[in-house]
């Protein structure tokens, strides 16, 4: 599959299969007033299958949000149509704001104006749980 | 926020961690230690933004476990919160379990160590020890308590949050003890609050000072908190005296613990994961009491919550699987400890009460004395005649700012 390539702009390479529209949610990028391909369920050596996400021009991306939401994923740096920097995100220690706790006993659920934070309790396992309520996050 | 014109130069010019933000200790650990309680937000610090890549490589941070060590910084207790005992360093726990001695052996000494001062009990569910308990430790310290007993009494019945409830009351009072059925309400409250903040339970999540009168009973009993095997028996899911109790003697080491529960109410996989990180502890799990009752020094009793539970025919099912009584307690050592948060419902028998090995009702009073402790302390008042642990009390005396708050 062959899709026209970026000149400046952003591609994200090795995102989890199905999840792309997902992903662009979670960094509050809007399909619809955006330039950018998505590629899904595409071969991956490494992981089977895989999205791409290649995004034109210039857009706000949040690399701990992508970090949390997409592990696996990759951002290269395309300038003048070459990839010139490639990085993979890390895991934040920290997310706010990016989703919600499920746990229905939980004082986010009742207190208004609070916001939604979560700490990395487990790198190994990728697992993060509520400041408040200590609840694993579930995306 | 990176833009992606300007991903190379912030990539590129990504600071490394601070050391004050490296990743050290257990989860609640590591945020207690970012979270100051009072002043600035951490929000206004930049601490939770996610915006930056500051943190290190993940390869750095792999398979980091749940630390077993105790890194908690010597931070006075003085005008801090007390949201877990994570907010505690070892030191400072030994520090309150010594001082709660003192009170109990000086009640006159220290009757008037908090003249002058107020503790909001804002109990949002209903309660009767840990509220009395909580007033009765100030009364004996001279102090006056305010509050109110029970959500319906309260402004929140009007809407008001539990962050401007604390805005106003700390405008109040000296110290502010929280209780309420939502999990993770007394972070609120300590954030929102410009006083100390003590958790009295917040729903099924924390219940810091209930730790600290078990650990206090077992001081009293054994003269140490180590050392021991210690069998917890009950609702080893949703109770969070259980779990609380677990990472705090974690924390002191060396101890085997004897989980006893049915498969439906099994310690969950964080708890287990604490003892696991910790070289020095050990741990079995199974369902039958009666076969391990003869190994352990000391028996934790819960009770099935019925309030924890969402199905009534779970609750009922489970609710009588274990129940100690003097038959059971007849192949147990004859200074085992048996322990029980209140209150009980079925799951000891009365006729036990009269067991000297039966230490629940004075937990109930070491309760109050390292609450008498904790509240003294997160004051800044000193006990008169009291001699700390170390050169000085480290609970106090340590940061010149203590003064300040004392004043």
């Amino acid at each position: 599959m062959e899709v026209t390539s970026v000149q400046n702009g952003i591609i994200i390479d090795h995102v989890p299969a199905g999840t792309a529209l997902k992903v662009l949610e979670y960094l509050k990028i809007d399909p619809a007033r955006t330039k950018l391909a998505l590629i899904m369920n595409t071969d991956s050596r490494t992981y089977g299958t895989k999205d791409i996400i290649k995004i034109e021009g210039t857009v706000d991306v949040d690399l701990d949000v992508l970090g949390f939401v997409a592990r696996t994923a990759t951002v290269g740096i395309v300038r003048d149509g070459v990839i010139v920097e490639k990085r993979s995100p890390r895991l934040p220690e920290h997310v706010v704001d990016v989703i919600t706790c499920r746990n229905p006993r939980c004082v986010t659920t009742v207190e208004r104006g609070i916001r939604q934070r979560f700490h990395l309790a487990h790198s190994e396992r990728q697992e993060y749980r509520c400041d408040y309520c200590d609840e694993e996050a579930k995306l | 926020m990176l833009r992606a014109v300007d991903m190379l130069a912030a990539i590129r010019g990504s600071p490394s961690l601070p050391p004050s933000l490296a990743p050290t200790g257990p989860g609640p650990a590591r945020r207690a230690a970012r979270m100051p309680r009072h002043g600035a937000s951490c929000l206004e610090n930049n601490v939770y933004s996610i915006r930056s890549q500051t943190w290190p490589p993940f390869d750095e941070l792999k398979g980091e476990p749940l630390s077993s060590s105790d890194n908690h910084q010597e931070i006075p207790v003085v005008g801090r919160s007390v949201v877990t005992l994570d907010d505690l360093s070892t030191g400072q726990i030994r520090e309150l379990l010594h001082k709660a001695e003192y009170i109990d052996a000086h009640r006159r000494e220290v009757a008037h160590a908090c003249d002058g001062r107020v503790i909001a009990t804002l109990f949002y569910e209903p309660s009767t020890r840990t509220r009395l308990s909580f007033e009765t430790a100030m009364l004996r310290l001279g102090g006056q308590v305010i509050g109110f007993a029970g959500s319906q009494l309260a402004s929140v019945t009007k809407g008001e949050s539990i962050a401007d409830t604390l805005k106003t009351v700390s405008n109040y009072v000296d110290v502010v003890a929280i209780r309420h059925p939502k999990e993770g309400a007394a972070l609120v409250a300590a954030e929102a609050s410009s006083v100390p903040v003590i958790n009295a339970g917040d729903g099924g999540h924390m219940h810091p000072t209930q730790t600290l009168a078990d650990l206090s009973t077992i001081q009293a009993r054994f003269g140490r908190v180590t050392g021991l095997t210690v069998g917890l028996c009950g609702d080893l899911t949703f109770g969070r005296t259980v779990h609380s109790l677990i990472e705090t003697l974690c924390r002191f080491g060396d101890v085997r613990f004897v989980l006893v529960s049915p498969d439906e109410l099994k310690c969950p996989q964080y708890v287990i994961d604490r003892i696991e990180a910790t070289p020095s502890c050990s741990y079995v799990e199974c369902r039958d009491l009666a076969s391990v009752i003869g190994d352990l020094d000391v028996l934790y009793m819960t009770r099935v919550q019925k309030e924890r539970f969402f199905n009534e025919d779970d609750y009922l099912r489970l609710r009588d699987t274990y129940i100690l009584d003097e038959s059971k307690l007849a192949a147990a050592k004859r200074d085992m400890a048996v322990l029980h948060p209140l209150p009980r419902v079925n799951e000891i028998a009365v006729e036990v009460d009269d067991d000297p090995r039966a230490a629940y009702f004075e937990q109930v009073k070491r309760g109050m004395l390292m609450r008498m402790a904790l509240e003294s302390s997160v004051i800044g008042d000193r006990l008169p005649g009291y001699e700390p642990l170390g050169a000085v009390d480290t609970l106090i005396d340590t940061d010149p700012a203590s003064k300040e708050v004392q004043a």
